[in-house]
């Protein structure tokens, strides 16, 4: 093992931004699953779906970014129509809707996995902008542009998702199906359409998550299974719907396997993961963040 | 008796029923002959696994054209074990029980082969690798023939440590993804490595989940070694190259790959376009090899490939997948069989005539000359599918029977040469 306080200080800043990536293409999840109880297993390959449709899009032109922007509102909707399917098929039938409704969404990671491969075969897919392949010289130490984008893509998107949440009714109205769904129908208000909302804000981040995916590094279909456990692992340790957690929880999730990669072994890394989530769990069930 | 008309057609029709049915009987006894595989078509290898198939079914076409194998049609059966390698056991247990098939493929790659070759020692059934390494060389069974073009691992890596210590390289890292094939790799690596007296100054494995090689190539550059050996697939391979052009490996490197796979297929290189440049990496096959056959296959294949919309050019895998038929036509042609044990005999005293030369198998149903070439990358530009095809853009440094060229060091200067 080569150690050096050179080496401490890259690895460190590589575990940030690797952090800031992983908050990103979870903090739909924190929503979804978070927020909202709902199972949502096809989460990351959702967010594939979004690195496909900004390929589709980027190919026109655009900023791979503001591709995934442009897609944000498709994805609403396509999250508000998956959400009513849900509820109409499965939540609204008892108790057991759960369980079954996880075999839904495992049926819609399958869909979307198969259909990506018959419209674009199993090769790799990637897009082009300035700031992929290129890195930021400062001194000795290089940093990865496309890093530093998904660093600030994903403060952004925190950030935004915070103020929401906390500042605005609808996302008042979340908050409060989150805690208490009876209390909120008995003074008027109605879950199912605010639930229906939030799901698809939830989809919406998927898209530009889905963007920062193909610009930190090529997809192919089957990708969503790379990100399936350090999704949920991210939004269970941060404790269920928290934002700020979930930025949290990412950044000693990417920091740990930083340095782990660096200084330990690289076959150690995805044991990081869910160590830390064993261990946190262990103590404080609720997550670091979770009330 | 009152022979009517109607009563001696009758009797004329039933005579000509019977007379057809011993023959009829007989044509479904003769069956086609049923050849089966699982190929990766999704997941790491999908890619290269689709490519080989467009291959094998051209060859299907070709030998049902020709009257199939013992006048009787070849039928191909193809699964997706989508690169998993908990997939295989099941798929070839349907295969042999379920599809009752004649004749086995093993699918493409290490690590989706090595758990059927348990399946297939105990049935005593012969096998056709394809492109796994060293998966029978514990397992030793004797009705095992591989057609990729090495053997141990010094046949792949012996190239690149000989250009490595030619360029007076004294230290190496091994970066090594974590699973049967590069791990077998690695292990031949690190032996060369120690008989050419070179020094190892960093090891590594990696798991298939690893998302961002930054950290990994950050350790290798600050661990200074001259050579840098990878063994890794093909979505690693990619993240790979981009997390070297972005954070370096140091001026001191002299050469840098050996075992990446992908950087064989035609969407990835077009992909990573000039970020290929300087890498001195393994391969099968580089325009300006010259076999019989093998321009005519690459023609034909090209249209097929534009068709079923996999790699274009299909250099690497599709011409050693459509030998793979050649070597099954050329056996049962010879023994008048579908008999395993006899068809290995005959693989195992003769040599077969296929569009990637000649091969011979050594006892361990490996080839007994290996023929891997390792090819430096030069003078490649962005976005450009066609140059590809072009002899020069990949130099083989190694072997000396195919060699166009010396390897260009060090590695940085060697990513600015045209």
């Amino acid at each position: 093992m080569i150690f050096s306080f050179d080496l401490l200080a890259e690895a460190l800043i590589f575990g940030l931004l690797l952090g800031c990536f992983y908050a990103a293409v979870s903090i739909g999840l924190s929503v979804s699953f978070g927020l909202l109880d709902v199972p949502h297993v096809a989460h990351p390959a959702v967010m594939i779906l979004g690195s496909y449709c900004t390929f589709i899009v980027a190919g026109w032109g655009l900023d791979p970014i503001v591709a995934g922007v442009v897609l944000m509102p498709a994805f609403f909707v396509l999250g508000v129509l998956i959400y009513r399917f849900y509820y109409e098929s499965f939540e609204k039938r008892g108790t057991e809707a759960g369980v079954r409704g996880l075999a839904f969404f495992f049926g819609i990671a399958f869909i979307i996995e198969v259909g990506l491969i018959l419209v674009f075969g199993v090769d790799q897919r990637s897009v082009q902008a300035a700031y992929i392949g290129s890195s930021w010289a400062l001194g000795d130490y290089r940093i990865p542009y496309r890093m530093l984008v998904a660093f600030g893509v994903a403060l952004v998107l925190t950030l935004a998702l915070t103020i929401y949440l906390s500042q605005t009714f609808t996302g008042r109205a979340i908050k409060a199906v989150a805690q208490d769904e009876p209390a909120l129908r008995l003074m008027g208000a109605n879950p199912v359409r605010i639930k229906q909302w939030a799901f698809g804000i939830a989809t919406a981040v998927s898209a530009l998550a889905g963007a920062m995916v193909i610009i930190v590094g090529p997809v192919e279909p089957a990708m969503d299974r790379v990100y399936i456990g350090r999704t949920f692992c991210v939004v269970v340790l941060a404790g269920l719907g928290s934002m700020t957690g979930t930025l949290a929880s990412g950044l000693i999730l990417g920091i740990s396997e930083s340095i782990v990669l660096m200084f330990f072994g690289a076959s150690w890394a995805p044991a990081v993961a869910f160590g830390l989530l064993l261990v946190v769990l262990g103590i404080r069930p609720q997550g670091l963040f979770g009330r | 008796m009152n022979f009517t008309r109607r009563k001696v057609l009758g009797a004329a029709g039933a005579v000509a029923l019977g007379a057809t049915l011993p023959g009829r009987r007989a044509l479904a006894q003769q069956g086609p002959v049923k050849i089966g595989m699982s190929m990766p078509q999704t997941g790491s290898l999908g890619a290269g696994g689709q490519a080989a198939l467009v291959a094998l079914r051209m060859w299907v076409d070709d030998v049902n054209q020709r009257g199939g194998l013992l006048n009787r049609k070849v039928e191909f059966i193809a699964y997706d074990d989508q690169t998993n390698p908990a997939n295989t056991p099941g798929i070839y247990t349907k295969l042999l029980d379920v599809d009752k098939v004649d004749l086995l493929i093993a699918p493409y790659g290490t690590v989706p082969t090595a758990p059927i070759m348990p399946l297939v020692k105990q049935r005593g059934l012969m096998l056709m690798g394809n492109f796994s390494f060293q998966v029978n060389a514990k397992v030793q069974h004797d009705m095992w023939f591989n057609n990729s073009p090495w053997n141990d691992a010094s046949s792949w890596s012996d190239g690149f440590f000989a250009a490595g210590k030619k360029a007076g390289a004294k230290t190496v890292a091994v970066l090594a993804a974590d699973n049967d094939f590069a791990q077998n790799l690695a292990n031949g690596a690190r032996t060369l490595a120690k008989a050419a007296n070179i020094t190892s100054v960093y090891d590594q494995n990696y798991p298939p989940t690893t998302t961002d090689f930054s950290s990994l190539i950050r350790g290798i550059r600050a661990a200074k070694p001259e050579i840098v050996f990878v063994m890794s697939y093909p979505n690693d391979s990619v993240a790979i190259v981009r997390a070297v052009n972005e954070i370096g490996v140091g001026p001191q490197v002299q050469l840098f790959g050996g075992g990446m796979v992908g950087l064989q297929f035609t969407p990835i290189m077009s992909s990573l376009g000039s970020l290929l440049n300087g890498i001195t990496n393994y391969n099968s096959y580089v325009p300006g090899m010259k076999y019989p056959g093998i321009e005519d296959f690459l023609q034909r294949y090209s249209k097929k490939a534009a068709e079923a919309k996999v790699d274009p050019l299909g250099f690497y895998l599709p011409p050693f997948n459509y030998a793979i038929g050649q070597i099954l036509e050329q056996a049962v042609n010879a023994t008048k069989t579908l008999d395993q044990r006899k068809l290995a005999g005959w693989l195992h005293g003769n040599e077969a005539k296929t569009i990637v030369g000649p091969i011979r198998w050594g006892k361990d149903g490996e080839w007994a000359k290996a023929r891997v070439v390792q090819a430096q990358f030069r003078g490649i530009v962005d976005k450009d599918v066609e140059q590809f095809r072009r002899p020069g853009k990949q130099v083989v440094i190694y072997p000396d029977d195919y060699k166009t060229g010396s390897a260009i060091t060090p590695f940085d200067k060697a990513r600015s040469a045209k």
